[in-house]
């Protein structure tokens, strides 16, 4: 066994795994809230990835002015979409919550499509070009640079989220509705604002994600390995998302550098079968008891 | 309701035609049915065909989420293995048509069980993941074990074949599709009037309440995934012998979303809106498509609009049912009925 080959992919893996983190992060900030698995949101990623694009391409903006532009408006869309399509839904079954999602992501990639075209593109190059080596191993810099950023925002959340009023308000949301409701917080403000901060964690990922590995309409598909994670991690635990998130992105990079591409899905969906037969609720998830 | 409805009996009111007007319009519904191969063009044909494979499929689908209230995102990789089932055995065996399908139908009901098996622990979302794990893995086997499935190039099948009979063309593959949906809908209707079929009901309106009532859970959970499943396999079957090849890009996941998206617009938990919604679903690409190659002349652009368009009034219809007409089609459908039968006394 080559352990420097093995280091690199892991550790290709393990950055990769940090941009899984910070999209599970915004899943589980969603989810927390709102209880909604949000199916869309590999879809919002991918319309961010292409605003970026047009501030950057098109318009020829400086990428660190495009960026966070393309950030904000991946976070307004999030916002505009709980207000418009999953208000509405509020007290429905799941089961329909989770299809109102799923027709957003179709229609996105709808108007994605529209707008930029199907084929394939690549978003103009901002991360910086030097090679990066830890001890022997090599990293490509689009790759570690990606996870450096993304790292940041992670620890930039999970600071608010621990002391800031707004971050308060949102575990009270999360625990009772009813009792945060009393103590004067603003539950619908909290909703809103839960889709537009998941969606900014998740339109930042994008955009990252789309500048090491381009950008087509079939990108939202990175939705799917998200939810591994969050489902492993446990749908409503943050501590959940970061460490599934990490070791989901490890195994998927591993599993296709040693097996070849096509294992990549079913090895980090084998991971997700055993979890639900035997931890249902995710490592870090709460077991909810149900009564009549 | 109408006038002069009420029952006095049990048997009255489970019985599958409440009236004899409605016996009448059945059989109409029949002979129209009957009669509509020797009418139509090639093209109405093969629009026929497909609705017919997505009534049974969407039936199936509804039997499970619908009625049992298990979201289930793996019914075109059930379609698939029952897909599969019927190329393989039309490759290594003489079996003749209504044998394949039946065990195409069975091998998908045994998948579903084992897919369901996680049910008793897991339900709602945490169930949908786990029908999506389970759809990865076999498309995973569908495009991988070459010696059965023929990877990615798939199989091609011969023709569905009875008696010396062989069925080769659209008009033909009509008379197999369409009297094996209206069966098995039939079918469906009449599990709906036993007490497994109430028993699913029960499930989906609070499984608690149900197992207090004395209603094994994961006996009849794994049943309706079972029955689901076979519905699926017999759909994934037919439209294996319809486009006589199988490869994994046959089955992908956007098709079982398809389906989800057919019981919805349809109307969950009926039967009428299972069909209407399959019907309906199928025929808007095709409407779409008719509406391009009108609109090609004015604007040269219009077929690259098409296929986005697409899924933006697919998402439309998803979002825009499920918000304001959540009962589906059916409902519109008894709105209408209602309006008739009222009128003109209700202005």
């Amino acid at each position: 066994m080559d352990w420097l080959f093995f280091g690199e992919i892991s550790l290709a893996g393990l950055a990769m795994g940090g941009l899984y983190a910070l999209i599970g992060l915004g899943f589980v900030i969603i989810y927390k809230a709102t209880r909604v698995i949000n199916f869309a949101i590999g879809e919002i990623m991918m319309f961010a990835a292409y605003l970026f694009l047009a501030f950057a391409g098109g318009m020829e903006m400086s990428p660190w002015v495009a960026l966070p532009l393309a950030v904000l408006g991946g976070s307004l869309l999030g916002g505009v979409i709980e207000k418009v399509m999953i208000r509405p839904m509020l007290g429905e079954s799941s089961i329909s919550v989770v299809m109102v999602t799923i027709g957003i992501a179709s229609i996105l990639v709808g108007v994605v499509e529209m707008i930029w075209g199907a084929d394939p593109q690549l978003l103009p190059d901002f991360l910086p070009r030097k090679p990066v080596f830890i001890g022997e191993m090599y990293l490509a810099p689009k790759i570690a640079y990606g996870f450096l950023i993304g790292a940041a925002m992670l620890i930039i959340y999970l600071l608010y989220f621990r002391f800031s009023r707004g971050g308060v308000a949102l575990r009270a949301t999360a625990s009772d509705q009813a009792a945060a409701y009393s103590m004067g917080i603003n539950v619908r403000r909290v909703f809103n604002l839960a889709w537009v901060f998941g969606s900014l964690a998740a339109s930042l990922a994008g955009v990252l994600v789309a500048a090491t590995g381009g950008l087509s309409p079939q990108f939202g598909a990175i939705g799917l390995s998200v939810l591994v994670v969050v489902i492993v991690g446990g749908l409503d635990s943050i501590v959940g998302a970061l460490v599934a998130g990490v070791f989901i992105g490890w195994l998927e990079t591993v599993a296709g550098a040693y097996l070849g591409g096509e294992y990549r899905m079913p090895a980090t969906f084998a991971v997700l079968a055993v979890i639900l037969v035997f931890r249902p609720y995710g490592l870090f998830g709460t077991h909810d008891i149900e009564r009549v | 309701m109408r006038i002069g409805d009420a029952k006095q009996s049990y048997e009255a009111d489970e019985a599958i035609w409440k009236s004899s007007t409605q016996k009448v319009w059945f059989a109409v519904l029949l002979l129209v049915l009957a009669v509509f191969p020797f009418m139509a063009d090639a093209y109405l044909l093969y629009l026929g065909c497909m609705v017919g494979i997505a009534v049974i499929s969407t039936t199936g689908l509804n039997i499970l989420t619908g009625f049992t209230g298990l979201i289930s995102l793996g019914q075109a990789g059930f379609m698939g293995v029952g897909g599969y089932t019927v190329a393989w055995l039309s490759a290594n065996s003489a079996l003749p048509f209504p044998v394949t399908l039946l065990l195409a139908g069975l091998l998908a009901a045994a998948v579903g069980i084992l897919v369901g098996l996680p049910s008793l622990r897991v339900k709602g979302l945490y169930l949908a993941i786990a029908t999506l794990a389970a759809s990865v893995f076999l498309h995973f086997i569908f495009a991988e074990w070459e010696s059965v499935t023929g990877g990615m190039g798939g199989l091609s099948l011969e023709p569905a074949h009875l008696f010396g009979l062989s069925f080769q063309s659209d008009f033909e593959m009509y008379f197999i599709i369409v009297p094996l949906a209206v069966l098995m809908v039939f079918g469906a209707t009449n599990i709906f009037r036993t007490r497994t079929g109430r028993a699913f009901i029960a499930i989906r309106d609070r499984d608690i309440s149900a197992e207090i009532l004395g209603i094994n859970l994961l006996r009849y959970k794994l049943m309706s995934f079972a029955l689901s499943s076979f519905y699926a396999g017999v759909a994934g079957g037919l439209f294996a012998y319809f486009y006589r090849v199988v490869t994994p890009e046959s089955f992908p996941l956007s098709m079982s979303i398809f389906y989800l998206a057919a019981v919805i617009v349809g109307g969950m938990g009926n039967l009428l809106g299972g069909i209407l919604g399959a019907a309906f679903m199928t025929l808007i690409p095709e409407a779409l498509k008719l509406l391009t190659a009108a609109l090609t002349p004015f604007y040269p652009n219009a077929p690259i609009f098409m296929s986005p368009m697409l899924e933006i009034i697919f998402g439309v219809l998803i979002v825009g049912f499920l918000i304001f007409e959540p009962h589906g089609l059916a409902e519109i459908w008894h709105r209408i009925r209602r309006f008739f039968s009222l009128w003109p006394f209700k202005n």
